[in-house]
């Protein structure tokens, strides 16, 4: 296998940007122009309605498990904390994407209320992520330009399974809270976060981290881990549906690579997941178009489905297509899966492409 | 520097935006919701993506990349990533042309 350096300042990052794959034109289905204004088109209803159903089920989940904790019933409190946590932990992660991109909402500022409050659930400063995700839909999966690529060649499998708990990326966060909050950008932040935003990085980290203090501080005070059960807690003990979810997003298919249609995947699933995900398991879609919002992405991939493999029917058989290639790569085979194309789809241009994927 | 006579008034349809490329250069026309006409470098500062594929809401035009956003009578940046200004020509009507001052 290639090695890879995926940090941000190695020699992948120089390769990238010499062979043109940094910033470059990607491919995308043909949609006409009214179709696709039609797409963009905001709205506020949806979102509100999904927000509300969100946070009240979330206050509800909370308020139960907190009952039945102080009144002993820990056990009886479990799955309302199960409940809660998946809807902190993990539709946060959809919450904090969608309204990052600005598409969730029509109106401005509940589109950055509902970013900020994922954000400091997921513990993503709002500054630099907004930044890091930008770079990822600019360079997606390019080695050494994408900060967000969840699965490595090789896959770093103990760091996805301990995910699934949310530690690797709790104690990152964490790490990253302690070093803004002293004043100070990463060297890898500052390849994409420009100076004139780095103050406001560290008033966000010092502010978490005094809210997570404080959280510390009133368990040991009441001498109970409530306090860590509601805030904090649950980006560990409910992360499972995010990464469960968000594996699927690229793993196992092409990198460095200028198409959508070979380093994303389209998962369809049932109501619940897709509710708690916001719609991304249309992630070509998604990628191609990211102005597209949320709601309307069921409509975009009626529309575009004839030129895009065809999407993985369930997060089942989503795993079913991945797993055996990252066994495969874990073995050191530099392999990627190449979906087929419907014959009605203008073809993979692997002229474009720096290296041809790995049939498989 | 003459004025350049850029489309006609309906080919940009109220609230929205075409691509205008001129001299090997492209530049983008907007219609405002309020039937005025504007016209701005055709590429996002932020990172070089034609703005004629992105939406057109009031006065903003929202870059289709990272929904970067610009006044698009002034090209003032107006959210993250932009922060650069997007440079703006002058536009007249005269008819049913619009006229684009390239300075
Ligand atoms: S390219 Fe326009 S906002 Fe990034």
């Amino acid at each position: 296998m290639r090695p890879r350096d995926y940090s941000l300042r190695g020699p992948d990052a120089r390769r990238a940007v010499e062979t043109g794959l940094a910033a470059a034109e990607w491919y995308h289905s043909e949609i006409p122009r009214k179709t696709m204004k039609d797409l963009m088109q905001r709205r506020d209803g949806p979102a509100i309605r999904d927000t509300l159903v969100w946070l009240g089920a979330m206050a509800l989940l909370a308020g139960t498990a907190s009952w039945l904790w102080v009144a002993g019933h820990a056990w009886w409190s479990l799955p309302f904390w199960l409940g809660y946590g998946v809807l902190y932990g993990s539709g946060g992660d959809s919450r904090w994407h969608e309204c990052g991109h600005g598409t969730a909402f029509r109106t401005g500022w509940m589109n950055e209320a509902v970013y900020q409050l994922a954000s400091f659930m997921m513990m993503r400063n709002p500054v630099s992520w907004r930044w890091s995700h930008a770079r990822h839909h600019t360079d997606t999966i390019i080695v050494g330009r994408d900060p967000e690529i969840a699965v490595m060649r090789p896959p770093a499998l103990a760091r996805l399974v301990l995910n699934l708990v949310g530690i690797p990326d709790v104690l990152a966060a964490l790490r990253r809270m302690i070093l803004n909050a002293a004043g100070r950008l990463h060297p890898e932040e500052a390849t994409f976060i420009p100076p004139s935003e780095a103050p406001k990085v560290v008033r966000i980290a010092r502010l978490w981290l005094a809210i997570y203090a404080a959280t510390v501080a009133a368990a040991l005070l009441l001498s109970s881990w409530l306090p860590l059960l509601l805030i904090g807690g649950p980006r560990l003990y409910g992360a499972w549906h995010h990464v469960l979810t968000g594996l699927l997003q690229h793993g196992g298919l092409a990198d460095d690579v200028t198409d959508h249609r070979l380093n994303s995947r389209t998962v369809l699933m049932n109501p619940v997941s897709r509710f708690i995900y916001w719609n991304m398991n249309y992630h070509v879609e998604h990628h191609m178009f990211p102005m597209v919002p949320y709601h309307a992405l069921p409509r975009l991939h009626a529309l575009i489905r004839h030129d895009l493999p065809a999407p993985a029917p369930s997060i089942w058989a989503g795993y079913r297509e991945m797993l055996p290639i990252l066994r495969r790569q874990l073995r050191g085979e530099d392999v990627a899966l190449r979906r087929a194309l419907p014959p009605t789809a203008r073809p993979y241009r692997d002229e474009f492409h720096a290296a041809p994927v790995a049939a498989e | 520097m003459p004025w350049t006579d850029a489309c006609a008034t309906d080919a940009i349809e109220e609230e929205d935006v075409i691509r205008w490329d001129h001299g090997g250069r492209t530049y983008a026309l907007y219609r405002s919701p309020d039937d005025q006409f504007f016209c701005t470098d055709g590429l996002c500062t932020h990172e070089q993506v034609h703005l004629a594929d992105g939406l057109v809401m009031d006065h903003i035009i929202e870059c289709p990349k990272h929904n970067g956003q610009f006044d698009y009578r002034t090209g003032a940046p107006l959210r993250a990533p932009v922060c650069t200004a997007l440079r703006t020509y002058p536009v007249r009507v005269e008819g049913t042309r619009v006229l684009v001052d390239l300075g």
